[in-house]
């Protein structure tokens, strides 16, 4: 039911989101909107180099977005751009695949999405996913500027 | 037909939604429909299968009569003549069709438009768009707090620069009625048209354009147990009869030679291109279907089942928006966002719309970007309610 989409893992990075707030001296920023409802995340990035030293996001969104921007957010500190690209990638295909695919295309990348997985039940919700990919795609935008 | 033969002549909701019954609460976003309906439009395509108005031969002329008879319908539902109806594709259309066609002919530097607080944005980018052309100025009218129009406000905007007022007749956010009657009084004071967003009334109350006194009125098919991609959109003859066309093509021309082309008498010099004739074949037995109702027992039953939401809506601690009076009630849920109320009531059979419902400035007016909506038809029973219910409570437990 519910609980397949709404993990527990997701409840609690809704409730308690890490690194959620303003980002003073960032070197990155993007603002995107999610067109299903209006809400709208702005990532903030400090890179060092080619690595994201700290990264912060802000706005108001859904559970979904909000939970998948915590855990993105966990997961860019100390990584490069390249590899962060890559996440987003795999997080875009993870949570296109079809909703009935018990075993994953590919386990390695599935590993590699770590706490990312508990968003498979998006997959069985179409609508929802442009609410889950959201912070990534601001976080995309935000290192292409 | 009472409540129990209605919902048996509406065979969606014979289907089960994530194996529950299905709670179908989002009419306001498109309503379902009755068999007679589907049977209206699988019958059109096969005996009505030409092109209507353009063909001499069996199937064309099918196509001709029953178009015909579908604008009879609908000229009776709206209180009009048959000869003042102009099929369209929906609501925004027609109101596009106005902007374009009566807006370019009739608004200068200048001039002004009104349009509510609480309109959809089907009834306030069209006037955006037009009065920046034009030069003109749009203005905004007010609404209370409970979702009614400020009539004194709107009194202080009206002047003589004001050409037009558009007012939706039922808010799909607040379901609040505007008091079309007495805006269209003042608007006539001062020489402006009113034209009224019929989409969210057409299924709830009964319309008599002349008793509204307005000058416009649009709605869609898919919002009165019609197909999709049908509409209407009544004007008085006489402003019909001085409007230039909005799309040029065929159907719409009397004579045409290599550099000019002369244009039909209205309706018909509205409706250029073949239109969607099944799907308007459709709305005609859509609108035989509501007036074979007794619409005194639906209002009935529809007035206990909306109370009967908002009332499940407070018992889940939601705050309601605005003072609904027919048709939806949007509400917030403490801080759980909208779509995740949809999401999981969704999974609980119960289908809710969850957004700014293309009315983001009336969202903005009660301090939130999204709400959470159920709106009824006269299908809508108790038990919808008892499950809707239900649902909160179970987005109360996931959500703590
Ligand atoms: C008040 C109102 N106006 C206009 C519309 C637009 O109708 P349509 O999408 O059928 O053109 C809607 C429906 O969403 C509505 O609720």
């Amino acid at each position: 039911m519910s609980d397949d989409l709404y993990q527990a893992l997701i409840v609690l990075h809704d409730r308690a989101p890490r690194h959620h707030g303003p980002l003073a001296g960032a070197t990155h920023v993007a603002t995107i909107d999610n067109p299903l409802c209006g809400d709208e995340i702005t990532v903030r990035v400090i890179l060092d180099g080619d690595r994201v030293q700290t990264i912060a996001f802000e706005g108001h969104g859904c559970a979904l977005s909000r939970a998948a921007a915590s855990m993105m957010s966990e997961r860019a500190v100390g990584a490069t751009t390249a590899e962060l690209t890559a996440l987003a990638a795999r997080f875009a295909q993870f949570v296109q695949a079809p909703p009935d695919a018990t075993e994953a295309p590919d386990a390695a990348s599935d590993a590699a999405l770590g706490d990312l997985v508990a968003f498979r039940g998006v997959r069985r919700a179409r609508s929802r996913r442009t609410c889950a990919t959201l912070p990534f795609r601001a976080l995309l935008a935000a290192l292409a500027r | 037909m009472d409540l129990t033969a209605r919902r048996r002549a509406f065979p969606a909701l014979d289907q089960r939604a994530h194996g529950q019954r299905l709670a179908y609460l989002d009419a306001a976003a498109t309503s379902l429909q009755p068999r007679v309906v589907i049977d209206a439009v699988v019958d059109a395509a096969l005996h009505a299968a030409g092109n209507p108005g353009r063909g001499v031969h069996l199937l064309a002329e099918a196509a001709s009569v029953a178009l015909d008879d579908a604008r009879h319908e609908v000229a009776r539902f709206l209180g009009a003549d048959a000869d003042e109806v102009v099929f369209t594709s929906g609501t925004t259309a027609s109101i596009n069709l106005v902007a374009d066609a009566w807006g370019r002919a009739n608004l200068g530097p200048g001039d002004a438009v009104i349009a509510t607080e609480l309109e959809h944005h089907s009834n306030l980018v069209p006037w955006q768009r037009l009065c920046a052309e034009r030069g003109a100025e749009l203005r905004i009218a007010p609404v209370d707090e409970d979702g009614r129009i400020d009539l004194a406000a709107l009194d202080a905007l009206l002047d003589s620069k004001v050409k037009l007022v558009a007012v939706a007749h039922v808010s799909n956010v607040l379901g609040t009625i505007a008091p079309v009657a007495a805006i269209a009084a003042r608007a006539h004071a001062v020489g402006a048209r009113v034209l009224v967003d019929g989409a969210q009334a057409v299924a709830h109350l009964e319309i008599d354009v002349r008793a509204l006194g307005c000058d416009f009125y649009a709605f869609s098919g898919h919002k009165l147990y019609g197909p999709p991609g049908t509409g209407v959109l009544w004007a008085r003859r006489a402003i019909l009869d001085a409007m230039p066309p909005w799309q040029v093509g065929g159907g719409m021309v009397a004579r045409v030679d290599r550099a000019h082309a002369r244009y039909r008498e209205p309706p018909y010099r509205f409706e250029a291109g073949t239109p969607n004739t099944t799907g308007l074949i459709g709305l005609g037995a859509a609108i035989r279907f509501v007036r074979s109702l007794d619409r005194a027992a639906v209002a009935a039953d529809e007035a206990r089942v909306h109370a009967a939401i908002a009332r499940a809506v407070q018992a889940a601690d939601g705050t309601i928006l605005g003072r609904p009076e027919v048709g939806v009630v949007s509400f917030a849920l403490g801080r759980v966002h909208p779509h995740d109320v949809a999401t999981i009531a969704d999974q609980a059979g119960v289908a809710l719309r969850s957004g700014h419902h293309c009315a983001e400035p009336i969202h903005h007016r009660h301090g939130v970007d999204a709400s959470t909506r159920a709106s009824i038809g006269c299908y809508s029973d108790d038990d919808d309610v008892a499950q809707l219910a239900r649902a909160l409570a179970r987005v109360r437990e996931v959500f703590g």
